[in-house]
């Protein structure tokens, strides 16, 4: 085959490829909307009713059920997001001393914060339970799963922040401090505003690990800190038609990270990548 | 535009760049230097080294929380005995590295085609590469429940479903999710992580130097041997990211058995150790089984490191 047709054929390949590729990844997203959206006993039919009329019932049903799904959203909300600004408290400082002004034996501090973050979670999960319900005796408690998710984030905050800090040009910061500019006055007037994408992108990231995460809120909460993660798998009631709500808790739950992920496609490639690609 | 971070300045660096005055204050200042590192250093040291060594003592101790189990004692290696030689135990050690190899290994291939394809300019590809991310943005433990229930659930799971329509006889009674356990959850996996590693893929494409590509197909390469011998050189440290990164997550899934199979013939080592510890109440057996699946993930890790640091290197140059 000549170049000429070989490009011609590229053309045409290569976008239905794609395409096809895109809507295949996302017929489970929509299928899993389109139930959401169906009466539960037209959402379990073999095979399916395609063109069942739509409703919002499972939706109102989450928010008016006897065990409804908002005390789980505001514990997710409160958890991510305060979980989230103290990973920033502490990996801020952290990343500026390892970027700006590279302390002795850095790397060994960056490594072991990465270390930390390939130590599997259950590996501490038992003493950490026995912990909360039997030394401090507080149980069912969103401030126990705030500090285990900051754990959990705060290496990859540190690494992300240290790689958006290393851009600002020592040369600004040097300057600026033999002309006699207080470490605060660098930090607000050079640093954060050359960061501050990077600060985004590392709350993205913090923020959607925080929201998604399972297995410590499970082994670690009950009613009072649910959150709704674990909500979700409670709506499996086998004894009546399900699906409908459990479809509707899963795409209501998944909206927030969709909106986040969507809004920022270029600083989720950057943040799960510890920053290393940008 | 993508490229690769600013290099990792090492510490003389700067130090020799510096004016010397600048230099000893600094120098007198080191412990300045460092304090802002203490906050976050001491914190992740109490919360996840603390509960580890607590792990590894626990390991070591006949433990039982059911109401009729003996006083606590010291075991010696008798947990580890006990995790190597049950059968159920040691099956899911080789559950968690099969689904590991087979999720890492298929996504990072399709990853790759994906990130290939995303590549070229076409109509919609902005529309393509956000219907990609989506089902990394799904909360995981919401896809896994969907896919098992919704999907894959025999009867009115989508795929019997859309068999049944199609024609196949039986459709109705397909069980995949009792028959083909582990590979329910696998495909649901990839599903889930191959949009991960096209995203570090198809940023590491993008930030080859299109003059080169040029240059080689002025030259009379043909597109094959551009990928061959450019492309790939080039993507190869992303490729490894993106695995490495893949494993350290797949290793450690916890939501999808959960979600899908509730760990029928399927559990992998976190499952075995939230069930151990959850609901048979052994701590001493669920702790070794902790300090097993921390040995593995060294093991990883150790490659992972290398890795993240070559990354950072190679582009430092």
């Amino acid at each position: 085959m000549n170049t000429w047709n070989r490009q011609r054929v590229a053309k045409i390949v290569i976008p239905i490829a794609a395409w096809l590729v895109g809507i295949i990844f996302v017929i489970p997203i929509l299928y899993m909307v389109l139930t959401s959206l169906h009466a539960p006993q037209d959402a379990q039919t073999y095979p399916p009713s395609w063109g069942a009329p739509l409703t919002l019932e499972n939706y109102s049903g989450l928010f008016t059920s006897a065990n409804p799904i908002t005390p789980a959203l505001i514990n997710s909300v409160i958890t991510s997001v305060i979980s989230t600004l103290l990973v920033l408290a502490l990996a801020i400082p952290a990343a500026y001393a390892l970027a700006i002004k590279p302390v002795k034996k850095w790397s060994d501090a960056m490594f072991f914060f990465l270390s930390t973050k390939m130590l599997p979670m259950v590996a501490g999960i038992l003493p950490i339970y026995l912990f909360t319900t039997q030394v401090i005796k507080m149980p069912d408690n969103v401030i126990i799963l705030i500090l285990l998710y900051t754990a959990m984030n705060l290496p990859i905050a540190v690494w992300m922040m240290r790689s958006f800090l290393a851009e600002v040009p020592p040369a600004i910061i040097e300057a600026a401090s033999i002309d006699g500019a207080s470490t605060l006055r660098i930090l607000t007037r050079i640093v954060a505003p050359i960061s501050m994408p990077g600060v985004a992108a590392t709350s993205l990231i913090c923020f959607i690990f925080a929201w998604n995460e399972q297995l410590y809120a499970k082994v670690l909460t009950s009613v009072a800190a649910q959150t709704g993660p674990v909500f979700v798998n409670t709506l499996i009631q086998t004894e009546h038609a399900y699906l409908a709500e459990l479809a509707a808790g899963a795409t209501l739950i998944s909206l927030p990270v969709l909106i986040a992920g969507f809004a920022a496609q270029d600083k989720l490639v950057q943040g799960l990548s510890l920053g290393a690609v940008k | 535009m993508a490229t690769v971070t600013a290099p990792l300045r090492e510490t003389t660096e700067p130090a020799a760049s510096r004016p010397p005055e600048a230099y000893k204050k600094w120098g007198r200042e080191s412990w300045k230097l460092r304090a802002p590192l203490l906050p976050a250093l001491v914190f992740l040291i109490v919360v996840t080294q603390l509960p580890f060594v607590a792990t590894l003592v626990m390991s070591f101790m006949n433990w039982s929380a059911q109401p009729d189990a003996p006083e606590r004692s010291f075991a010696g290696l008798d947990n580890f005995k006990t995790v190597f030689t049950t059968p159920a135990y040691r099956t899911a050690v080789l559950n968690t590295i099969e689904m590991t190899v087979v999720v890492v290994g298929v996504s990072a291939l399709l990853a790759l085609g994906i990130a290939l394809l995303l590549n070229h300019a076409f109509i919609g590809r902005g529309v393509v590469r956000t219907m990609m991310i989506a089902p990394f943005l799904i909360v995981p433990i919401a896809a896994a429940v969907f896919w098992g229930n919704g999907i894959l659930m025999t009867g009115f799971g989508l795929v019997d479903g859309v068999l049944g329509q199609l024609g196949v006889p039986g459709a109705q009674d397909i069980a995949f999710l009792t028959d083909h356990p582990k590979l329910a959850i696998e495909i649901q996996l990839i599903w889930q992580w191959t949009p991960f590693m096209m995203l570090i893929l198809l940023a590491g494409l993008q930030s080859q130097d299109p003059e080169v590509l040029e240059a080689a197909s002025i030259d009379g390469c043909n597109g094959w041997q551009t990928f061959v011998h450019m492309t790939l050189p080039h993507v190869r440290r992303y490729l490894e990211l993106s695995i490495v990164l893949g494993t350290i997550f797949i290793v450690q899934n916890f939501d999808s058995v959960l979600g899908m199979t509730g760990g029928l013939n399927s559990t992998n080592i976190p499952y075995a150790v939230y069930e151990t510890f959850y609901s048979a109440k052994d701590y001493g057996v669920a702790s070794a089984l902790g300090v097993v699946v921390v040995i593995g993930s060294l093991i990883i890790a150790t490659f992972a490191l290398r890795v993240v640091s070559s990354l950072l290197e190679e582009e430092s140059r």
